[in-house]
Order: structure tokens, then C-alpha cells, then sequence
């Protein structure tokens, strides 16, 4: 492995540590929403919309509410008092045109699955058996699934808010200098592109409970939430009108999201509002089912590209167009993935000098459509990456050689996109050239070259395809992302406490969440490292808002380069203070003390020193502090980061298409990945190969369908391409290490540069093994039946033009 | 319609096959590993009153060669079938196609009784036990029988057996230098077959070639499979063949359509014929 620095091997940080949370999750001892259980409990089931657009005419109940063991059963009316859920990221600098779905909805649906009743019942059992007692008078409408249809004249309209159900137009970059460049580059390249919608598919599907006390006026909710600060926000300020301090929100242990579960769901406030309204306990846990087409989706692009550039390769322009599919309402930060994310990175990893992009968010009659796992980077890299491979084919030019042409050099960082599409940001730090070298040496990409030239003349087909990202991680400086720059509604800055007890133990609480990235492991590493101490004397404590700092929650890989800083940050100011105590303790100067592997001592009297157990334990009984000291070691510390990090890499796959059948085998797999500093390897690792399995299978087997009824097709694991491990090879992992100097760890985020890097390294492979029947482009995902039709008509129009 | 728990119904788990068989009935149904009426009856496309677990049954989970039958219990695991020794060293192919059903928790559950009696047109055992010309011995309140599976599959999810009949065995003839294979596409989503082709060449018997998931049942191809003499243009031609057998019968879903899997079946009828003639002795 390539490191810039040197790594002290006995350091915790960089230190391969199997997870603490692995025992509990492998032996199924940990809880999750599903397993709680409170006195009492009643259990909510919710009656959704059978129809993708159509108006509620009126709902009877009294057939359900008759059945034995149900409680209650309530309509959107019942929560009239409620506001509608708010959208905290819109896009920015212009006219968003917002509408937002509500506990349940009132009189209008406008997606198959909106909830429109709720049955309060002894068990989960009845009150589902009681969904279908309840009658409602429906009154469809017309439907329209598909985002660039939507916005066409005659479209039937969604909302009377948004005129040709645009949510929002918005376009960043030189529109002028593009257009010219274009016109003035010696190849030009177009194509439409569909970035097809996906399901996220966390294994563990949503859910809420909620408990209410009517003597305090207080909310104790349950929910499978990535921020569960933000939940407490979102619902006690926006939607219930309360004081904050009226509700606690705890995330259980949960059971992967991938962006899913950051979001403010109508469930979550339905649960809380029913258990105030009916006194009692309740839960509500989604079958899989609901997650399909009540949870969000993600991606859902249709963009029209085009790309310039000289005859050597060098790109002179892009310029992009893209319809952003958001569903029948908005979810909590719609807006903000097709635009912020994703349009500001369409540089890629290049120095592109020109570069235009328009954005159309679009309401459709479809699920509501979020981040999901990359979110907007995914897609962006998606279009760069086509991008290059279609110039050098066009060029006739190796895609290796475009790609290395058109890097952003290493000497060139900090580098500000051209046409100003980060906004003022830079990418940091950045060697895109060595981590392809290294790709390619690890693939030999020239034996590979002769043994798909050997494989052609059998009629067999190998491909290999590159893709070169960067992306954008630790979202995101305040000043940068809030209401005068990107439309994110509040701040994205990320706490931690740290606190050392008497007995020399460490506890920090984080306002960051895990569900499954392993915070638990990684934060206990930096602190053991930075501090001295012993991995296991680190407990690290989130998700409950009672007992944690507010905090923004995980998305976007940013618990490593904001959460984690925040406490290197407490960390330092907690040695500096031990330091100041251990000075007292040691009678010397407190400039003279040095503080190194958990012990402070005198510069030059290594062996005279104090442990921080021991400096803790006179901190904490606090008989002989230096004068004016505060007992105890305990330190808050809030970091808001001063841009994103930019983590960068090669990912190289390769291919073999089956001739007869279209089907794709992938045969090697091959990832070179620059996250900055590593804390845990193993983390990383597993990271990336979740990320690469997600991205691999968009590519190939998954896609969201909805048939012009709005109906989803795709509504079971039956019916859904959702990948398995036995679809995989090894993945072939390595690492270079260019350190990021955003913040002082080095760090910069690696949950989701697989599934960013992944998805266009397997269709430029597919493309390149097909190229030789002239195929330059097919969209996702590659089915055996879509390859093979691409074929079929590739060699059809070539019997033709020999004709 | 988002709900995934069954109807409300009765569970039996009789400890004998008398006691079984006497629970039989209109609305009621055999359970055995589970893999597809659990489901079905959690989406509520099943809901029988009442459900008669067979794993309380002794002796339906034997596997034993009889002279040159090879008797398979209904309730015998797929992964069971897929490493028997018996199986194997009998008739290979139904150990290879039974290795090939959905994954490995649905192999250690999934029972070949209950594959046959779903009559799943996707499922990988009612193709091939066709091709092989297999016996379905089944049990009712009026006695014993056994139906020729070429007789047992009659449509989409059919079969001959009666309201009151469950699956006892599977008779599979040890036929001595047949040489047989079984090729399937199998579904990323589901694990099941979007086309599975059995092909047996050999033996001193006719050539067969049976197609599955592309018709609603196992689809025998008589006249393609008379094509092969065992050199590849013959192949060649009774692959050919199979896509006439099928016409316009194919049936497609979201994932392959009618005239995707006509094609398959082409490519996997020659890919498993030419198998089979390279393994007849």
C-alpha cells in the first residue's frame, strides 16, 4: 500500500480492529425498532393510496373500528392541527415550489402508498386485517410517472403549486462559454442518459414508536433514524409546534439506511401523534412492502449531455441537462441532491474550462425520491465518466489517455472547478494520476487488452471499463451550504463530548449515528490513539437526544471528517487540561510537561510522569487542583468544517458478455480508493465493498419500475434486482493516502466512494466489450434481455448499412 | 395490500400419513418446506382455512435405489438431493439442477414433494423430472397412485394432483448410459428459472428436451429432440426447433420477455444437448 506518511504501527488509528458492535449484530442480541416492547403497547398498521393520483371523495371507518381488537382508527383529518412535514433543503437562488406530504394525507394522493388511515389494534395482525374494513371513496386522476414527460404540455398537472410540475429550475456555470466551446471543439459527443430509479433496500425496513406523557405534556419517540437531532428538530419546531424540550427522539440499533433513514417520514409523526391522542403506547414497524414504495428512492435522472473536445483528447466543454425526478411530494432534502450534489461535481476529476448545468426538479406520480447512498455524486460521476469514454471513442483514442490528459494535476490543488460550479469551494488535495497507475498495474490492463483482442476473434466478448472519480464528502461548511448559498435550511456542523471518569475510563457521546459504519470502533480508536488510553477504555455513546449533543446525524460520509474532528478537537483541549493538572501534580511548569502515549511528563524526565488515569482521578476528586482549575476531565466541542474533503480514486472493471444471451459476467473487479488518512482498514474495506456491491448492482439488476398507472412493479425482492453476494467476485482493494488538510485527522470519507465509483466503470466495460459491434452507449440496467436487444439491433443496422 | 402476514388459519402437524391424509380437503394445504406457500400466503395470494405441516411425518424424507428406480421422499431438502450420493451416483442431473434452485437457505428447506406439488412455472425440478420421464407417487383418502410427471404438470400452477392428495415420493428410472444435462438462466431476483432446459441424449431411449419458464408448464419438445443424432449441426437444429415448439406461448414479466425467453431456450437447448451427448456412454 502507497502512503504518503509514515504510520507508527502500534497506533491505533490505522489499526485493522474488528468492530465492537460486530458480537451483538452477529449473534442477534442487539434491539432493534422491531424488538421494542413497551407496557401496554398498541400497534399502528396505516392504510395507503391503491391509486398514484386521485382525490379522497370521503373515508368511512366504522367497519374497521368495529372489528374486535382495535382501539382507534384515524384519517388525515384527525391531524388537521399538524403542519405538513417540512422541506429543509431546497435548491438554491431559486423559486422552489414545495409541497410536502403530511401525517396522512387530507384529501388528495399523489403517489401509490401515501397513507390515508391509520387502525390502532391489540396486535399488528388486527390492525392490518382491519386496513381492509375501511372504505374510501376514491376519485382518480390522471398519472404521470416519467420525469421528462412530466414537464411536457399537456401533462396532467400535480400540484396547483407547481406549474408543469416543475419543483424547482435551476442551472450553475457558463452558459455562454459553454455554448461557444462547444461549437468551436473538434469532437462533440451527445447522449441521453437514464439514471434509473433505485430502491435503497436497508435490510432492516423503517419504523416508530412513541410514548407520551400527559402529565409533563412530553414525546418519547422511537425511530429508525440516521439524526435523530435533527427528527427532534424537525418535528417539535415545524410540524407539532412545541417546545423542543418536549420530546426525546432514540434511534435503537439500526439496521443499515444508506440515506433512507435521514429523512422526517409522515409515519414518524403519525406514531408520536397517536400515542398523544390515544394515551398509549404505539409502534409501527413497515413491512417490506410499504419500504418499497413508502420509503424513499433515489437517482431517477434523465439528462441530456453533450461534451467537447480538441482531437487529442482534451475536453473543452460539457454541458448537461438533466430532468431530477422527485415523486408526488418532497422528501425532507429532495431538492438539494440534484442540485448541490450533483451538479456542482461534474468537473469530475478533469480541469473541464467550460461547464453548464440545468436542473429540473420534477413532481411525478411516483414515490418521493431522496439521497440515497452518494446521492447526486453517483450521478454526476455517472455523466462525466460516460462522458470520457464516449469523447475517446469518438476521438479514437485510448480512455486511459483522455483520462490521464484532462486530470486535475497533483500540483494544481487547491483547485476551484471552472465556471465556478463548486460555489466557491476547492477540491483539496488530490494524485488521480497515481491511484489510476496503481489500478492499472494491479488489472495489467495491456495483458488484459491481448486477451480481449484473442477473445474477439472467438466471437467472445471481454470488456474493460475505467472510471476515475472524485467526490465530495463532509458536507458541509455552514457558511457554504446554509440559506446564502445552497438552501439547506440550518447548519451542518457536527459535536462531540468527551469525558474522562475517575477511574481513567473514557466515555464520548457524538452527535453523529451508526448504523453500520461503526462509530462505536472507529471514534474509540481515535480517541485511544490521540489520548493513550486502551481501545476498549472507550465507550462511545449516540443516537438518543437525551444524553447526546445536538448533532446533524450521519449522511453524506461524514462522520470521519466533521463528527470524528469534533472529537479530536475535545480531545486536545482534554490533554491540554491534563496537562495543566499533571504540571500541578508534578510541581514543574506546565510548559515543560509533554504529553505522549497517555502519560504527561517532564521534558527530559521521561520516567517522571503522571498517567492520564492518574491525572483523571485528581481531576475528578478534585482535592488538589491548580488554582482556578474546574474538576473533571470533560470537554464539548462543536466543529464545523472549512470546506469538504474530496476523496478520489480508479476503479477498473472487467467483463465478459455473454454473445448469445447478453449476459454480463463480472469477471475481476479492481479498486484503487484515496479516502485521505485510514482509522480502521477493515472499516474501510468493508465500506467500500458494500458501496461497489450497491453501485455493480445498479448497473446491472436493479431498477425501480412504475407502469404508466403509477403502479410500482418492482414491488417485492421478488420483483427487485437486489444484488446477493454470490453475484460478486473478490474484489481486488487497494489504497494510495494523500491526506487532506481540511481538517487536522487527514481524513476524508469512505462510505460511498464505492457506490459512486462503481456503477459507470461497469457499463463503460459492458460498452467496450460491445464496442466492436458498434454500440457506444445502453442505459441501465444491463439485463441480459437489454444487452442482448442492443446487440440484436446493433447487428440488424450494420446488416443494413452494409446493404 | 401492503400487509405480508397470512389470513387467519388453522395449523395441523399430524404425526402420521394416515393422520395426514385424513386432514386433507377443499381449502387446505399440505405444508412442507414452505419456500413458496409461506410467501404466497404472506401476500395473501394463498389463504388456505387450514395448513397440515408434513414435517411431523416419518419416512418422507428417504432417499433409496430400487432396483433401477431411484425413489427421492417428498419432503427431501433440495441441498439434500444436490449432495446425495445416491442421487448422484444414479442421475446426476437432478442432484446438478437441485444444486441450481434459488439459494442456499431456500436448498436447506425447500422440499422437492413441495416444488412438484407448486408446479411453479419457474421451478427447476418439474423441467427436468419430465425430461426424465419420472413418476409423482401420491397418497388420498381413496389410496395410493402414481402419475407419470408428464402427465402430472397440466398448466400454470396445476397439476393432477386431487384436493385431497399430497405428494409422497418422486420415482426417477436409472436408465445406464443416458446422458443428461440441464441448463438454466436464473433470475437475479428470484433465484428461480426465467428459463431452464433439460436435455437427455442416450441410453436407448428417445432424445428429450424440455423447456421451463417459458410456457407455464415444463414444455417436452418431442420434435426438436427427434432432430439429434448427436453431431453439433443436429444440435444446432433441434435448438432451432425448440423455438417453433414454444410458437407464440411464451409468456414474459418485467424482467424477460416472451420473445427473450423463446431465445433463451434456443441458447440453452443447444447448450444442454450438447452437454448430454458428450456425457451419453
Amino acid at each position: 500500500m502507497a502512503t504518503t506518511e509514515a504510520d507508527t504501527s502500534t497506533r491505533a488509528i490505522g489499526a485493522a480492529i474488528k468492530r465492537v458492535e460486530d458480537p451483538r449484530l452477529i449473534t442477534g442480541s442487539a434491539r432493534y425498532l422491531a424488538d421494542l416492547q413497551l407496557p401496554g403497547m398498541a400497534h399502528v398498521a396505516i392504510l395507503r393510496s391503491p391509486f398514484a393520483h386521485a382525490r379522497i371523495r370521503s373515508i368511512s371507518t366504522e367497519r374497521a373500528a368495529a372489528l374486535p381488537g382495535v382501539t382507534a382508527v384515524f384519517t388525515g383529518k384527525d391531524f388537521e392541527h399538524l403542519n405538513p412535514l417540512p422541506c429543509a433543503w431546497q435548491a438554491g437562488g431559486v423559486e422552489n415550489h414545495v409541497v410536502t406530504p403530511r401525517a396522512l394525507e387530507i384529501d388528495r394522493v399523489t403517489f401509490t402508498g401515501a397513507g390515508v388511515a391509520a387502525v390502532v389494534a391489540d396486535s399488528a395482525a388486527i390492525a392490518e386485517d382491519a386496513l381492509e374494513l375501511i372504505d374510501v371513496d376514491w376519485e382518480p386522476l390522471d398519472v404521470i410517472v416519467d420525469g421528462e414527460a412530466a414537464t411536457a404540455d399537456g401533462a396532467p398537472q400535480i400540484h396547483e403549486a407547481a406549474p408543469g410540475n416543475v419543483v424547482m429550475d435551476w442551472s450553475i456555470g457558463d452558459a455562454e462559454g459553454t455554448e461557444q466551446a462547444l461549437a468551436e471543439a473538434d469532437v462533440v459527443v451527445r447522449q441521453r442518459l437514464v439514471n434509473q430509479r433505485l430502491i435503497p433496500t436497508a435490510m432492516e425496513t423503517r419504523g416508530a414508536a412513541a410514548q407520551y406523557d400527559p402529565v409533563t405534556g412530553s414525546y418519547t419517540v422511537w425511530m429508525t433514524s440516521q439524526c435523530p437531532h435533527v427528527m427532534r428538530l424537525l418535528m417539535t419546531a415545524f410540524v407539532f409546534g412545541i417546545s423542543e424540550t418536549k420530546m426525546r427522539c432514540i434511534s435503537p440499533q439500526v439496521g443499515g439506511g444508506f440515506g433512507s433513514k435521514i429523512f422526517l417520514y409522515p409515519e414518524y409523526v403519525l406514531v408520536a401523534a397517536i400515542a398523544e391522542k390515544t394515551g398509549m403506547p404505539v409502534k409501527w414497524v413497515e413491512t417490506r412492502r410499504e419500504n418499497y414504495t413508502a420509503t424513499t428512492h433515489g437517482r431517477d435522472h434523465i439528462t441530456y449531455l453533450e461534451a467537447g473536445a480538441t482531437k487529442d483528447g482534451t475536453i473543452t466543454a460539457l454541458r448537461v441537462k438533466t430532468y431530477a425526478n422527485l415523486g408526488g411530494v418532497l422528501s425532507t432534502i429532495a431538492p438539494g441532491i440534484p442540485t448541490t450534489l450533483y451538479g456542482r461535481m461534474l468537473s469530475g476529476a478533469y480541469r473541464i474550462p467550460n461547464i453548464h448545468c440545468q436542473v429540473l426538479g420534477v413532481y411525478t406520480n411516483t414515490g418521493m425520491v431522496d439521497a440515497y447512498r452518494g446521492a447526486g455524486r453517483p450521478e454526476a460521476t455517472y455523466v462525466v465518466e460516460r462522458a470520457v469514454d464516449l469523447i475517446a471513442r469518438e476521438a479514437g483514442l485510448d480512455p486511459v489517455e483522455v483520462r490521464r490528459r484532462n486530470f486535475i494535476e497533483p500540483g494544481a490543488f487547491p483547485y476551484a472547478p471552472a465556471s465556478n460550479v463548486l460555489n466557491g469551494l476547492e477540491y483539496d488535495t488530490g494524485d488521480y494520476e497515481r491511484a489510476l497507475d496503481r489500478a492499472l498495474e494491479i488489472v495489467d490492463l495491456e495483458s488484459l487488452r491481448r486477451e480481449q483482442e484473442q477473445a474477439r476473434g472467438q466471437g467472445r466478448l471481454i470488456g474493460v471499463g475505467l472510471s476515475s472519480y472524485v467526490e465530495m464528502c463532509g458536507v458541509a461548511p455552514s457558511a457554504w451550504i446554509g440559506a446564502a448559498g445552497e438552501g439547506w435550511g440550518a447548519g451542518l456542523w457536527e459535536s462531540a463530548n468527551v469525558r474522562v471518569h475517575l477511574t481513567g475510563k473514557v466515555v464520548v457521546t457524538t452527535g453523529s449515528q451508526s448504523h453500520g459504519q461503526g462509530h462505536e470502533t472507529t471514534i474509540a480508536q481515535i480517541v485511544a490513539d490521540e489520548l493513550g488510553v486502551p481501545v476498549e477504555d472507550v465507550s462511545v455513546e449516540h443516537s438518543d437526544t437525551q444524553g447526546t449533543p445536538f448533532g446533524y446525524g450521519t449522511y453524506g460520509s461524514r462522520s470521519a471528517s466533521v463528527g470524528a474532528v469534533a472529537v479530536h478537537n475535545s480531545v486536545e483541549r482534554i490533554i491540554a487540561k491534563a496537562t495543566r493538572i499533571a504540571a500541578h501534580m508534578l510541581e514543574a511548569n506546565p510548559a515543560d510537561i509533554v504529553y505522549e502515549n497517555g502519560v504527561a511528563s517532564v521534558k527530559g524526565s521521561p520516567d517522571k510522569g503522571k498517567t492520564i488515569q492518574e491525572i483523571a482521578a485528581a481531576a475528578a476528586v478534585a482535592y488538589d487542583l491548580p488554582a482556578g482549575e474546574e474538576p473533571f476531565l470533560d470537554d464539548t466541542a462543536y466543529y464545523d468544517p472549512p470546506n469538504c474533503t474530496f476523496p478520489f480514486g480508479t476503479h477498473i472493471a472487467v467483463v465478459e458478455v455473454d454473445a448469445h444471451t447478453g449476459e454480463v459476467t463480472l469477471r475481476r473487479y479492481v479498486a484503487v480508493d484515496d479516502v485521505g488518512r485510514v482509522i480502521n482498514p477493515l472499516i474501510v474495506d468493508g465500506q467500500i465493498h458494500g458501496g461497489i456491491a450497491q453501485g455493480v448492482a445498479q448497473a446491472l439488476w436493479e431498477g425501480a419500475v412504475y407502469d404508466e398507472n403509477g403502479q410500482l412493479q418492482s414491488s417485492s425482492l421478488l420483483d427487485y434486482g437486489f444484488p446477493k453476494a454470490e453475484f460478486f467476485p473478490a474484489f481486488e482493494l487497494d489504497r494510495t493516502e494523500t491526506r487532506t488538510d481540511v481538517n487536522p485527522l487527514g481524513v476524508k470519507g469512505a462510505g460511498e466512494t464505492g457506490t459512486i465509483a462503481s456503477t459507470p466503470a461497469i457499463v463503460n466495460a459492458v460498452v467496450d466489450a460491445l464496442a466492436p459491434l458498434g454500440i457506444t452507449h445502453i442505459d441501465m440496467p444491463l439485463t441480459p434481455e437489454t444487452v442482448w436487444r442492443a446487440m440484436k439491433d446493433a447487428s440488424a443496422s450494420r446488416t443494413a448499412s452494409q446493404g | 395490500m401492503y400487509t405480508m402476514r397470512p389470513s387467519e388459519f388453522t395449523y395441523h402437524r399430524p404425526g402420521s400419513l394416515e393422520e395426514a391424509v385424513g386432514l386433507l380437503g377443499e381449502e387446505v394445504r399440505p405444508l412442507a418446506g414452505g419456500h413458496s406457500l409461506i410467501p404466497a400466503m404472506k401476500l395473501r395470494l394463498a389463504m388456505p382455512q387450514s395448513l397440515v405441516d408434513l414435517s411431523g411425518v416419518p419416512g418422507l424424507d428417504e432417499i433409496s435405489v430400487d432396483g433401477n428406480t431411484l425413489r427421492i421422499g417428498a419432503m427431501t431438502a433440495h441441498a439434500t438431493v444436490a449432495s446425495s450420493g445416491k442421487v448422484v451416483g444414479s442421475v446426476p442431473v437432478l442432484a446438478e439442477a437441485a444444486a441450481l434452485i434459488g439459494d442456499r437457505q431456500v436448498r436447506q428447506r425447500g422440499t422437492i414433494g413441495g416444488s412438484v406439488a407448486h408446479a411453479d412455472p419457474a421451478a427447476d425440478y418439474p423441467t427436468v423430472l419430465v425430461a426424465l420421464d419420472a413418476t409423482i407417487a401420491v397418497i388420498g383418502r381413496e389410496g395410493a397412485r402414481e402419475i407419470p410427471a408428464r402427465e402430472f404438470f397440466t398448466g400454470l400452477f396445476a397439476t393432477a394432483l386431487g384436493p385431497a392428495e399430497l405428494v409422497t415420493a418422486v420415482h426417477v428410472p436409472i436408465r445406464p448410459g443416458t446422458g443428461a444435462a440441464y441448463e438454466k438462466h436464473k433470475s437475479p431476483r428470484s433465484g428461480y428459472a426465467v428459463v431452464g432446459v433439460a436435455a437427455t441424449y442416450g441410453g436407448g431411449a428417445p432424445a428429450e428436451l424440455v423447456v421451463g419458464g417459458v410456457t407455464g408448464m415444463p414444455l417436452r419438445a418431442e420434435a426438436a429432440a427427434a432432430k439429434v443424432t448427436g453431431d453439433p449441426d443436429s444440435i444446432a437444429a433441434a435448438a432451432a426447433a425448440v423455438a417453433e415448439a414454444i410458437g407464440e406461448a411464451a409468456i414474459g414479466d418485467s424482467y424477460a420477455s416472451g420473445e427473450y425467453r423463446s431465445h433463451l431456450a434456443t441458447v440453452l437447448a443447444r447448450r444442454a444437448m450438447t452437454r448430454a451427448v458428450e456425457r451419453a456412454g
